[in-house]
């Protein structure tokens, strides 16, 4: 472990690959709480199944590789709750990033969360950013309305639209609709883009905070420069009036909060009691304060 | 503990057949496995780079060109010299029977010709990824 660790932060590759499987399979080791941040900024991309995250997140790879930043990226893709199998196949949109060594691409499975990534994402974002990626992009599931962990992970979220998937009352309702710092219609080209973002703009507009809603066409690049530059302009943004910082507490809690729920968790398998409520309660509390 | 097996599903070569590789990638997510998917036309450089960055426990490739024996030693070779080697790697798709003794010979592990039933498929890799350990 040690050894791996101290190839990583030489920069190889393969140890960085070894530690992320072991921060999933053994969460309760807190080495990576040591590592310094090396100041990567984290990138959420979130929205439907089919809006096209991965390939807008590969045209955003290229983007960002013309300017010489190194890359990281984790996509997430559900993990069956009947068999706990996966079939990991973000990566089949980045292709052409396979053989360039600036860019780091880790499939996950979502594991048993319902917010729409994996528990141990926080200590891999940690282990990333330690590595030394300018700019580390994850991808979620296929969100639906209410997965919106996201917001807990990233410095910025990008929500990612596709023409013809609702109309003013979908972008009304609670949830993923209010989590995007950043709104992008992907697939642009088709019909009905317009008027979707006029419906968007309209419903945006009720809010105070005025936020970018950018129109791409993921496969063949058209937007992603723009998206690019807004996505920087609202982390300098962010940076200078504070948001970041509020953003890295609000990580840092509910990382807290994840751990914490995994101890009670594990806490409750291991006690029988089921007649009384409150007693089976201050057992937990027992448990959990006596083991730390 | 590690108890999650990870396979790379990869389809080098030019043939444009991928439903087979599809087929034993659901098979094996649901048997309860990892599988990264990574499409059509992989050269032996990306699945190595691939299977590096994924961490993956086995590689499994999908030829149907007729390229089998060119491909595997390239592989092979490529994941020696990225110090890989012992991760193991097998074979479906159409394959002589010559050759998957050469293949085996060569170091592949397992050719799984047309016909093999997916549950055949599924024990046979649990075995491998026990075999290897951890």
């Amino acid at each position: 472990m040690k050894d791996l660790l101290e190839k990583m932060k030489n920069g190889d590759i393969k140890s960085l690959a070894k530690l992320i499987s072991y921060l999933e399979n053994n969460p309760e080791d807190r080495f990576v709480d040591e590592l310094p941040s090396k100041g990567a900024k984290v990138i959420g991309f979130t929205g439907s199944p089919g809006a096209g995250k991965s390939s807008l997140v590969n045209a955003v790879i290229s983007e960002l590789r013309k300017e010489g930043f190194k890359v990281g990226v984790i996509a997430i893709d559900p993990t069956s709750p009947f068999t706990g199998g996966a079939f990991l196949g973000d990566r089949i949109r980045m292709k052409s990033h396979f053989l360039d060594d600036s860019v780091f691409i880790r499939s996950m499975g979502s594991g048993s969360s319902l917010g729409g990534l994996n528990e141990s994402i926080f200590d891999v974002i940690k282990l990333m950013d330690a590595f030394g990626f300018d700019y580390i992009l994850i991808e979620t599931v296929g969100a639906g309305q209410s997965e919106v962990d996201i917001v807990y992970v990233s410095d910025i979220v990008v929500l990612v639209l596709s023409p013809g998937t609702g109309d003013e009352i979908q972008f009304l309702k609670s949830g993923i609709m209010e989590i995007g710092d950043i709104y992008v219609i992907n697939k642009s080209d088709l019909e009905g883009a317009d008027y979707y973002k006029s419906r968007l703009e309209s419903i945006l507009s009720l809010s105070d905070i005025r936020k970018p809603i950018i129109k791409t066409v993921a496969t063949t690049g058209k937007g992603v420069k723009e998206l690019v530059f807004e996505i920087k302009q609202l982390l300098d943004k962010f940076q200078k009036n504070g948001e970041i910082k509020k953003r890295l507490e609000r990580r840092i809690k509910k990382h807290a909060e994840s751990i914490l729920v995994r101890k009670i968790q594990k806490s409750m398998e291991e006690i029988n009691e089921t007649e009384n409520l409150s007693k089976l309660i201050n057992m937990v509390i027992d448990n959990i304060c006596k083991n730390k | 503990m590690k108890d999650r097996i990870r396979v790379l599903i990869a389809k080098p070569g030019l043939d444009g057949h991928d439903r087979g590789a599809k087929v034993v990638a659901k098979a094996l997510r649901d048997a309860g496995m990892e599988v990264i998917y990574t499409g059509l036309r992989q050269t032996p450089e990306q699945i190595v780079k691939t299977a590096i960055q994924e961490d993956v426990d086995l590689i499994g490739l999908s030829i149907l060109s007729g390229a089998h024996m060119n491909i595997c030693s390239k592989l092979l070779k490529l994941m020696k010299e990225n110090g890989i080697e012992n991760i193991p790697v097998f074979v479906g798709g159409i394959i002589p029977p010559d050759d998957a003794e050469e293949l085996k010979k060569m170091g592949i592990k397992e050719v799984f010709g047309p016909g093999t039933p997916l549950s055949v498929i599924v024990e046979k890799i649990k075995q491998l990824f026990s075999e290897v350990g951890s």
